[in-house]
C-alpha cells in the first residue's frame, strides 16, 4: 500500500468509524442516564430492534425518516416504560426483566418483519450525507468528516445536550443522587421512582433512536437481529465510559473504528486471516476492555437495587 | 412564653409489624430550649423524631405544632414548616459536593442550575456566622464523619429552621469536635431555635440541655429540668437500675507477649502516609488503650492489624507468628478478633440476617457447616445465644440486621467478636452508639476477656472508655505513638497535651 492509498484508506475508515459508532453513541449514552439513576438496562439489544424495527415500519409507510426516527423512540421508550413497571413499580430483578425484553424484542421484531414485510424485500430511502460547502470537499478531511448523514452528526448535540442535562440542571443532580443516595433523594422531597422512570424512558428512547439509525440511516432495510449485540457492546461502553456521557461518546467511537476495521480488512484482498476472526473483533475488544477497564470505582453505588421506602 | 407548648407529641402509636417502636409516647417541646432525649438502644428515639420530622408517618396519635395538629407526608413538609433533622444516618449524597447536596430537590425539577455562585456564598456566609467551617464545593465523600456533620447541620440551617433535631451528633465525633457542637447548639437557641438533641452521654447531655426527656420501652417516662437532676439519676431512670460508672478489676498482672508491633508503617486510602514507625505490645491478660484526636493513624493502624491495608513496613507478630500482610480471613483464622470503628463498612452487612451476619468469619465451619452445608439448627442457636447474652433488643434471628436500631448492630458485632474466643481482639470505638446499660455490660465482658488471659488492643477517642478499662494508654498522634500514660483521671491534662502532639513540657523549657 503507498501512501496516498493509506490516507484515503484511513479517511473511509475513521468515516466509517462515526458511522457505526453512532448507534452506539446513542444507546449508551441512554444507558448512562439509565444507570445513573441506579436503573441497570440490560434489554437495551431488545429495545434497539424495536426501535430500528418502529423506525423501518413507518418511515416505509409514511416515506418520512424524520417520522420514522420519532417512531423509533417512541417504540423504544415504550419497550422502557414495560421495563419500568417491571423493576421499579413491582421491583422485580433488573437483569431477569432485561434479559426477558431481550428476548422479546428478538421475537416480536422477527415475528413481525416475517409476517408483514419480509414477502415484500423492499428497501426504504435512508438519509443521505448532507454536502457541507468547502468542508466536504477538503481532502482527506472531508472524507474523515464531513461527508455524513444528520443523524450521525447529531450525535454530537446528543452528547452536550446529555452532559448539560446531567451535569447543569436540576434533573441531572437528582438523577445522580438517585443512583448513588435514593433515601437522602426521597428526603428531599424528590420521587425516587418518578425519576427512575424518567432515566429509563430517556434511556430507552435513545436505545430506540439508535436502533431506527440502524434501518433509516445506515442501511435500508430491516433484517432479523439487525443491532448485532449492539445493545450489549453499549453495556460495556457505559462501563468503560465510567457512566459520562461524553466518555460514552469517545468510546463509542473507538468501538466503531473496531467495526470499521473489520469491514475494511474484510474488503482487503491482502489480508489473509479469516473473515469469521476479524467479524469477531469488535466483540474481542469488548471483552478485552472490560477486563482491562475492570474494578468498580465509578459505578452508582445502588446500580441494580430497588429502592424501598420505610 | 405562651402556656401553649411549641411542640406537643400526643400519644403517639408506630408499629413495625410486631415490633411496638412507639407505644403512647407523648412529649412537650418549649420554644428556644433545648430538649435531650435519652433512651436505651432501641427504645424508640429516632423512631419518634423521624415522625416529627416527616419520615415515618405514625399509627396513631397526633402532632401539634405552633398550635396546628400537622400531618408531614414527607421531609419536604416538615422542612417548609422549618422543621429540619440530622440523622443518625446521614443524608448526604456521597458523590455530589456540599452545594449541590443543598440544592437537591429545591425548586423546580427542570430548572438550570445557574446560581451556583450565589448558593456557594450563602453557605460560606452561613458557615462564617457559626463558625462550621463548611466549603461549599468539596465533595462528600472526600469528608471526614465529622465534617459531614458539620455539612449535615448546614444544611438544615441553609433550608431554614426553627426546629433542629439532632440524632445521636455526637457519637462518631472527636471530644473537640463535639466541644464545637455544643456551643453551637448554644449558638443556636440563642438565634431563637430550638434544639432536640439525642445522645448517649449523659455529661453532654447535662452540659447542654435545659430539659431532658428519658425513653424507655417505646414511651417517655420522665421529663426533668436539668437543674433537678444527675447523670446517676438519669442513668437510673435510663435502666431501671444503678449503673456503675467505675468497674472493679482483678489486679492480675499481664502475662506473655501476644500481639507485638515493630515499626509498623502504612499510608492511608489518599496515599499519604498515615501509620509512621509504630511499636507496640499487648500482653495476656491486659488492655492497653490508644488514644488520640481522630484522623491521627488510629483508623489507618487498626485497618493495617487486621489485613484490610496494606503495610509498608515493620512487622506484626500474633502469637509468635509473622501474620504482616496476611489477608483478612487468614488473620481472622488466626485468633485474631476486630471490632471495626465503622461496622457498615467492616462489621456487618446489613441487608442479612442476624443470624448470617453471627457466622460471617465461620459460616464454612463446625458446627454451623459440614459438608458443604450449612446447619440452621447450629447457627439459629448459636445466635439466639449471642442476642440473649448481649440483649440485643431484635425480633428474632433472622431479621435484617439493617433494621435494627444503631446501638444493637453493635452489640451484635461485639457479641460475635467475643464469641469467637480470640487471643487477641482488635477494638476501635467499642461503644459507639450503645447505651450506658450496655456500655456497662460490653465494658465488663471485656474485662472478663482480659481477666481470662485475652489480649486487647482499645483503640477510642473517648477518654471515659480508656480511663474506665485500660490497664494503660497510649497516645497516638501524627501517626506516631507519643507516650504512654496510666489510666489515672488525674492525669487527664497530660494526655490532653499529649494529644495535641506537645511532648515537651514548655514551663520547663522555660
Ligand atoms: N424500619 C424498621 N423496621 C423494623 N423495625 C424498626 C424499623 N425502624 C426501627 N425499628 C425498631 O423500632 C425500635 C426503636 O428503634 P429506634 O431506632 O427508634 O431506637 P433508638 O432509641 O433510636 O435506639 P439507638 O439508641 O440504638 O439508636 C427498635 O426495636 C427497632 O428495631
Ligand atoms: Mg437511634
Amino acid at each position: 500500500m503507498d501512501d496516498m492509498m493509506f490516507l484515503t484508506f484511513l479517511a473511509t475508515l475513521m468515516g466509517a468509524a462515526w458511522r457505526l459508532a453512532t448507534p452506539l453513541i446513542f444507546a449508551s449514552i441512554g444507558e448512562v442516564f439509565s444507570e445513573r439513576a441506579g436503573v441497570l438496562n440490560i434489554g437495551l439489544e431488545g429495545t434497539m430492534l424495536v426501535g430500528a424495527f418502529c423506525g423501518f415500519a413507518t418511515a416505509s409507510a409514511t416515506g418520512s425518516i424524520l417520522i420514522g426516527l420519532l417512531a423509533g423512540i417512541l417504540g423504544g421508550m415504550a419497550f422502557g416504560l414495560l421495563f419500568a413497571l417491571f423493576t421499579i413499580t413491582i421491583k422485580a430483578d433488573q437483569i431477569v426483566v432485561g434479559a426477558a425484553l431481550n428476548l422479546l424484542g428478538m421475537g416480536l421484531t422477527a415475528f413481525l418483519f416475517r409476517t408483514y414485510y419480509v414477502s415484500t424485500g423492499k428497501g426504504i430511502e435512508i438519509a443521505q450525507p448532507v454536502h457541507i460547502p468547502f468542508l466536504s470537499d477538503l481532502p482527506f478531511l472531508g472524507e474523515a468528516f464531513f461527508r455524513q448523514n444528520l443523524i450521525v452528526y447529531s450525535t454530537i448535540l446528543v452528547t452536550i445536550l446529555a452532559a448539560l442535562v446531567l451535569y447543569r440542571t436540576s434533573f441531572g443532580l437528582t438523577l445522580r443522587a438517585v443512583g448513588e443516595h435514593p433515601k437522602a433523594v426521597d428526603v428531599a422531597g424528590r420521587n425516587v421512582a418518578g425519576y427512575r422512570y424518567a432515566a429509563v424512558l430517556v434511556g430507552t428512547g435513545l436505545a430506540g433512536l439508535g436502533g431506527a439509525f440502524l434501518t433509516l440511516g445506515h442501511s435500508n432495510q430491516f433484517v432479523e437481529g439487525i443491532t448485532s449485540g449492539r445493545g450489549f457492546i453499549a453495556l460495556a461502553v457505559v462501563v468503560f465510559a465510567r457512566w459520562s456521557p461524553t466518555g460514552a461518546f469517545f468510546v463509542s467511537l473507538l468501538f466503531g473504528l473496531f467495526y470499521a476495521l473489520q469491514l475494511m480488512l474484510q474488503a482487503e484482498a491482502s489480508v489473509v486471516v479469516p473473515y469469521q476472526v476479524l467479524q469477531a473483533l469488535p466483540y474481542i475488544m469488548t471483552i478485552v476492555t472490560l477486563i482491562v477497564v475492570r474494578g468498580k470505582g465509578a459505578a452508582p453505588s445502588k446500580l441494580g437495587q430497588p429502592y424501598e421506602m420505610r | 412564653m405562651s402556656n401553649k407548648p411549641f411542640l406537643r407529641i400526643d400519644n403517639i402509636r408506630k408499629r413495625f409489624g410486631p415490633i411496638v417502636a412507639s407505644d403512647g409516647v407523648s412529649l412537650e417541646i418549649e420554644e428556644g430550649e433545648i430538649h435531650s432525649l435519652l433512651g436505651e438502644n432501641g427504645a424508640g428515639k429516632s423512631v419518634l423524631m423521624s415522625m416529627i420530622c416527616g419520615m415515618v408517618r405514625p399509627d396513631e396519635g397526633e402532632i401539634v405544632y405552633r398550635g396546628e395538629v400537622v400531618r408531614f407526608n414527607s421531609p419536604r413538609e416538615a422542612i417548609r414548616q422549618r422543621i429540619g433533622m440530622v440523622h443518625q444516618h446521614f443524608m448526604l449524597v456521597p458523590n455530589l459536593t456540599v452545594a449541590e447536596n443543598y440544592i437537591l430537590g429545591q425548586g423546580s425539577a427542570l430548572r438550570v442550575i445557574n446560581d451556583m455562585d450565589k448558593v456557594h456564598a450563602r453557605i460560606r456566609a452561613l458557615s462564617d456566622r457559626y463558625a462550621l467551617d463548611v466549603r461549599p464545593d468539596a465533595v462528600v465523600e472526600d469528608l471526614s464523619v465529622g465534617e459531614q456533620q458539620r455539612v449535615e447541620i448546614l444544611k438544615a440551617l441553609f433550608h431554614g429552621i426553627d426546629l433542629l433535631i439532632l440524632d445521636e451528633p455526637t457519637a462518631v465525633l472527636t471530644p473537640q469536635e463535639t466541644d464545637r457542637l455544643l456551643s453551637l447548639m448554644g449558638d443556636l437557641v440563642k438565634d431563637g431555635k430550638t434544639v432536640v438533641f439525642i445522645s448517649h452521654k449523659l455529661d453532654e447531655v447535662m452540659r447542654v440541655s435545659n430539659r431532658i426527656s428519658v425513653m424507655r420501652d417505646g414511651r417517655v417516662v420522665h421529663t426533668v429540668d436539668v437543674g433537678e437532676t444527675n447523670a446517676r439519676e438519669l442513668a437510673r431512670m435510663m435502666v431501671g437500675r444503678d449503673v456503675r460508672m467505675e468497674l472493679p478489676r482483678s489486679p492480675e498482672p499481664a502475662g506473655r507477649i501476644v500481639l507485638s508491633v515493630e515499626n509498623l508503617t502504612c499510608r492511608a486510602e489518599t496515599g499519604l502516609p498515615a501509620v509512621r514507625g509504630v511499636s507496640l505490645d499487648v500482653r495476656a491478660g491486659e488492655i492497653v488503650g490508644i488514644a488520640g484526636v481522630s484522623g491521627n493513624g488510629q483508623t489507618e493502624l487498626s485497618l493495617a492489624l487486621s489485613g484490610l491495608l496494606p503495610v509498608d513496613s515493620g512487622r506484626v507478630v500474633l502469637n509468635g507468628k509473622d501474620i504482616t500482610g496476611l489477608d483478612p480471613a487468614r488473620i481472622n483464622a488466626s485468633s485474631f478478633s476486630h471490632i471495626p470503628e465503622d461496622r457498615h463498612k467492616h462489621g456487618i452487612v446489613m441487608s442479612l440476617s442476624l443470624s448470617e451476619n453471627a457466622i460471617l468469619q465461620r459460616y464454612d465451619q463446625a458446627p454451623f457447616a459440614a459438608r458443604g452445608m450449612l446447619n440452621g439448627r447450629a447457627i439459629g442457636e448459636h445466635t439466639r445465644d449471642l442476642i440473649k447474652r448481649f440483649r440485643v433488643k431484635s425480633r428474632d434471628e433472622n431479621q435484617a440486621i439493617g433494621s435494627l436500631s444503631g446501638g444493637n448492630q453493635q452489640k451484635l458485632v461485639v457479641a460475635r467478636e467475643l464469641a469467637r474466643n480470640p487471643d487477641f481482639i482488635l477494638v476501635n470505638q467499642l461503644a459507639r452508639g450503645i447505651d450506658i446499660g450496655a456500655m456497662e455490660f460490653v465494658m465488663e465482658e471485656m474485662l472478663k476477656q482480659r481477666d481470662n488471659g485475652r489480649a486487647v488492643l482499645l483503640i477510642s477517642t473517648e477518654l471515659e472508655e480508656l480511663f474506665a478499662i485500660c490497664d494503660r494508654i497510649l497516645v497516638m498522634f501524627h501517626g506516631e505513638i507519643l507516650g504512654e500514660l496510666p489510666p489515672d483521671r488525674s492525669r487527664l491534662d497530660e494526655l490532653g497535651l499529649l494529644m495535641a502532639g506537645k511532648t515537651e513540657q514548655p514551663a520547663l523549657a522555660g
